[in-house]
């Protein structure tokens, strides 16, 4: 099984990308910033990652989700995360990337965020 | 009663997870709490990739070198590599202003948010080594 499973969805003309499993250095890594290149050559640029399955992630996904923010921010886009486990709000805050990153914990709300 | 273990690992991104198994394997039989248990696997895998990353640059002939102790009071990890070293001391702060938004350089800075103790030494021979210590 991958370390990382992303399922893509849309919701209007928002991509809701659920993901599960771990993103760490490697492949869980690489997955993630596969998939929004992806997304952002094909013109997606409003991106929601649902993270309820990720349970886990190092430095270097962290290091990733701020490149994807970045990288879509920088295309005119915006990237808002959705339903961070406790232990992805907890490394979110000691890094100060919560006062970056567009957090929700309902989908219709953070859908309703991109209007 | 003290158990120690040691393992040799080669250079490389996968190794990463399997430090992080091996140590995981080790801590369960240590009876150290979950959040504890937690903190020493994201310490140990920020460890082990500035090891293969930083220190030994993913050279192959080069192996990281794990050593792990179980003491009555803690657990204690050193993670060795072949690397020239550095000062811990000049690496940037990631919770500055500046460097929120960088996408690497906080790896220390997990180690030394997870873990009780975290010092860094230069061995006699070459190479630098991580000590970190989690107390029960």
């Amino acid at each position: 099984m991958a370390e990382l499973n992303i399922n893509e969805r849309q919701a209007g003309d928002v991509t809701v990308l659920d993901m599960s499993g771990k993103i760490t250095i490697g492949e869980g890594s690489v997955a993630l910033r596969t998939a929004i290149r992806r997304l952002l050559e094909e013109g997606k640029k409003r991106i929601l990652l649902n993270l309820a399955g990720v349970g886990y992630i190092d430095s270097s996904g962290i290091g990733e989700l701020v490149s994807s923010y970045t990288a879509i921010g920088k295309d005119g886009g915006q990237l808002k995360l959705l339903n961070l486990t406790q232990k992805l709000q907890d490394l979110l805050t000691i890094t100060k990337l919560l006062t970056v990153f567009d957090v929700y914990e309902s989908e219709a709300e953070a859908l309703n965020s991109f209007k | 009663m003290t158990e120690t273990t040691e393992l040799s690992l080669p250079s490389r991104i996968d190794t990463v997870a399997a430090a992080a198994a091996a140590v995981a394997e080790f801590v369960g039989r240590s009876g150290i709490s979950d959040d504890a248990a937690f903190g020493i696997d994201m310490a140990v895998r920020e460890a082990v990739t500035n090891a293969v990353l930083h220190g030994n640059r993913q050279d192959e002939d080069k192996t990281v070198d794990i050593s792990l102790k179980s003491l009555p009071d803690a657990v204690e990890i050193s993670v060795h590599d072949q690397g020239p070293g550095f000062n811990p001391e000049e690496v940037p702060d990631p919770t500055a202003q500046e460097n929120i938004l960088k996408t690497s350089g906080r790896g220390i800075f997990f180690m030394r948010s997870f873990m009780d103790e975290v010092d860094w030494s230069i061995r006699p021979g070459g190479g630098t080594t991580v000590r970190m210590l989690k107390r029960r």
